[in-house]
């Protein structure tokens, strides 16, 4: 039986056709997993920060915190209001200033300034930080996320363009200071 | 009559289904097992289909972009005839799918039939659980709202926590660097595509595996499962004790699915759909995001947790549970099947139940969270001002303004971050509330750079009347013979805290 040669051309051809297919699924495979991993790929190459202008710099009142808002550098033509971010902004004095994600560092629930306590307090879990971004209280690990500033032309711009997390690159460790009297 | 019996006959010459689908459902099961216990799993099944059914109704209309989906939500629920209905459905049912999903995996656990024969029945039906709570997690994201929003900021910030590869986790879950309209996108394809298709190839293996081993039969205690000898025994249960599974046990799964999809258009109908909540406008930010009723759980574990326990929790919490949930049948595949004989599955199922309703529960009130408003919406009650001196009433004044009453109760209102207050006096003696006013400590933030000393000392002398009218308030009695050296100090000793 298995000597008959018609039987073990049709071995051969069927092991031919699978190898061919698995070469063109193979090919086929390239243009799929880059076309997958174009979220990452494309932010390695061309990188998601660039700077953003937040407004002028009187806008923001030497000793307070002000929240500001601005559209997200890099966006796709769907996303609509959610491409717009907000920022909480300290100016401390003339050009030294302190900008901040409104993202909680535990897991990115917006948090809210109370001036009147110098407080940012988390809706979500009870995260509370101190004015100048530390950890106060509550379930996060670290301080606010801020981001790099500098002021331009009598403008505050903010290299943005990534949503904070707690593992991301691009997040800027605040000091972690001691809770002190 | 003779048209459509000639028309079936021509069409079964072809398909040949007819008589495999009588053997199917006319197969013998197990006589006890035609019980109200058994019902669970054609529910889910019944349930899902159902979920298909609304979910393409919605795609109708529903319009998958971030900057139109929220736009679309309002307008089946307002817009189109009955589209809220259609909406509530859908939510409502997915509701029920988790439930009726996690009482048959309840059930089949109880009842021990995820041992031999039947572990890839069990291992399947693990993979559809996780499927469900998929179709649950990706579900609550087409609702493109503020909960949706920031849920997926949740999300992105568990994965991120993934040591080395999590940014890049984050960014392909988001679709590119923001929650935008790639992320909406991606998801809805989850949510349509991909996960429904697993779902239907698993739900059909799963029931298949069903059909060839047999449905389970109820467990007698003492009656033994061994792998030599349980086939054989099944098969002579089914021949000895059997029947025909249509008609005989069928009709309590007809009636149970029916219920639960009167139960389904009855929440629909009365309570209506789930949102949209507000705008997913992320400088809205006076919000405060929850998640659907299936993740309060671990709402409330992710508030309660220590924040160094945070991520090995988070990252290795789902690999043991996912893994013992894979072992348990390899681990206990024989033996006694019967849940009167096996008091540590009942005590565990107990426990998770427990476990998941309290913290469900907790996570309805969120002590936790701050009450971002008590500090202006909630006064000071009128008895804890009556007859006070006005450095008192200045110190209720700062309580008040430095937002303490975010966190601590008075009389029931207000924050339960931290303790509440109507008793403080009696707790701490004046030198310990100023330390911790101005330190903090034990979760509390540090005040002493937001409050002046005028402003510190009228707050503690308000805190000082907070004791009940029969106690007095805490005195340090060593300072009190330092002050008065004259009066005996045994009378002015620290008053047990009031429980």
């Amino acid at each position: 039986m298995s000597t008959d040669p018609t039987i073990s051309r049709r071995g051969v051809l069927v092991k031919l056709a699978i190898l061919f297919n698995a070469a063109v699924g193979i090919a086929l495979a390239v243009p799929i997993v880059r076309f997958l991993a174009s979220a990452i790929t494309r932010g390695r190459s061309r990188g998601y920060l660039s700077w953003v202008q937040l407004g002028p710099v009187s806008d923001f009142p030497e000793g307070q915190t002000r929240l500001a808002t601005f559209r997200n550098p890099y966006v796709t033509p769907t996303d609509g209001d959610t491409a717009e971010t907000a920022c909480w902004v300290r100016r401390l004095e003339g050009d030294s200033f302190q900008v901040f994600a409104v993202n909680c560092a535990h897991l990115g629930c917006p948090v809210r300034w109370f001036p009147q306590s110098s407080l940012f307090l988390c809706p979500c879990h009870g995260g509370a930080y101190y004015q100048d971004g530390s950890r106060a209280s509550g379930p996060p690990e670290r301080g606010l996320f801020e981001y790099e500033y500098k002021v331009q032309n009598g403008f505050v711009v903010i290299q943005a363009g990534e949503l904070p997390t707690p593992g991301s690159p691009t997040a800027s460790l605040v000091n972690i200071k001691p809770p002190c009297a | 009559m003779r048209l459509i019996k000639q028309i079936g006959e021509w069409l079964d010459a072809r398909l040949q289904l007819a008589a495999p689908v009588r053997e199917m459902s006319e197969h013998p099961v197990p006589r006890n097992t035609a019980s109200w216990w058994y019902v669970f799993g054609s529910a889910a099944f019944v349930v899902f289909i159902l979920q298909i059914v609304t979910g393409i109704m919605l795609a109708l209309v529903y319009v998958p972009s971030a900057s139109e989906a929220w736009s679309s939500l309002q307008y089946l629920n307002h817009g189109v005839a009955l589209g809220w209905f259609i909406r509530a459905m859908h939510g409502w049912g997915s509701n029920f799918m988790v439930a009726i999903v996690l009482i048959h995996m309840m059930q089949v656990f109880l009842f021990g039939a995820y041992k031999f024969p039947r572990e890839l029945t069990w291992l399947i039906g693990v993979f559809l659980l996780l499927m469900t709570l998929g179709m649950a997690f990706s579900g609550q994201v087409l609702r493109f709202d503020q909960d949706a929003y920031w849920g997926l900021g949740i999300g992105a910030s568990i994965a991120s926590r993934v040591p080395i590869v999590g940014p890049l986790i984050v960014q392909l879950m988001l679709g590119g660097p923001i929650i935008g309209g790639a992320t909406l996108s991606r998801f809805f394809a989850i949510h349509v595509f991909v996960i429904p298709a697993i779902l239907l190839a698993f739900v059909s293996l799963h029931l298949l595996l069903v059909l060839k081993l047999g449905i389970n039969e109820w467990p007698m205690p003492g009656r033994l499962v061994r792998k030599a000898t349980y086939e054989h025994e099944y098969h002579e249960l089914t021949q000895k004790d059997g029947a025909p599974f249509v008609p005989y046990a069928v009709w309590k799964d007809m009636f149970f699915a029916a219920f639960i999809i009167i139960a389904v258009a009855g929440c629909a109908a009365y309570f209506g759909p789930f949102g949209p909540t507000g705008r997913p406008d992320p400088t809205i930010i006076q919000t405060v995001p929850r998640p659907d009723y299936f993740f309060l759980w671990l709402y409330a574990l992710l508030s309660l947790l220590p924040p160094s326990m945070e991520t090995p929790v988070l990252l290795i919490g789902p690999v043991i549970a996912l893994a013992v949930l894979l072992l348990l049948p390899f681990v206990s595949g024989e033996g006694e099947k019967s849940w009167r004989r096996r008091p540590i599955a009942v005590m565990t199922v107990l426990l998770i139940a427990v476990t998941l309703s309290t913290f469900t529960h907790l996570a309805g009130y969120t002590p936790w969270s701050p009450h971002m408003n008590a500090w202006s919406g909630q006064p000071v009650p009128r008895e804890y001002l009556d007859h006070r001196t006005p450095l008192e009433l200045q110190g209720a004044a700062v309580f008040q303004l430095k937002q303490c009453r975010n966190c601590h109760a008075l009389d029931g209102e207000g924050g339960q971050r931290g303790p509440a207050l109507d008793s403080v006096a009696v707790r701490l003696t004046q030198d310990q509330l100023i330390r911790q006013v101005i330190q903090g400590g034990g979760n509390m933030p540090a005040y002493g750079k937001n409050l002046s000393p005028a402003e510190t000392t009228a707050l503690v002398a308000f805190l000082e009347t907070l004791h009940p009218a029969g106690q007095q308030p805490a005195r340090d009695a060593a300072r009190a013979v330092a002050l008065n050296p004259d009066e005996p100090a045994s009378g002015h000793e620290p008053q047990p805290a009031k429980p």
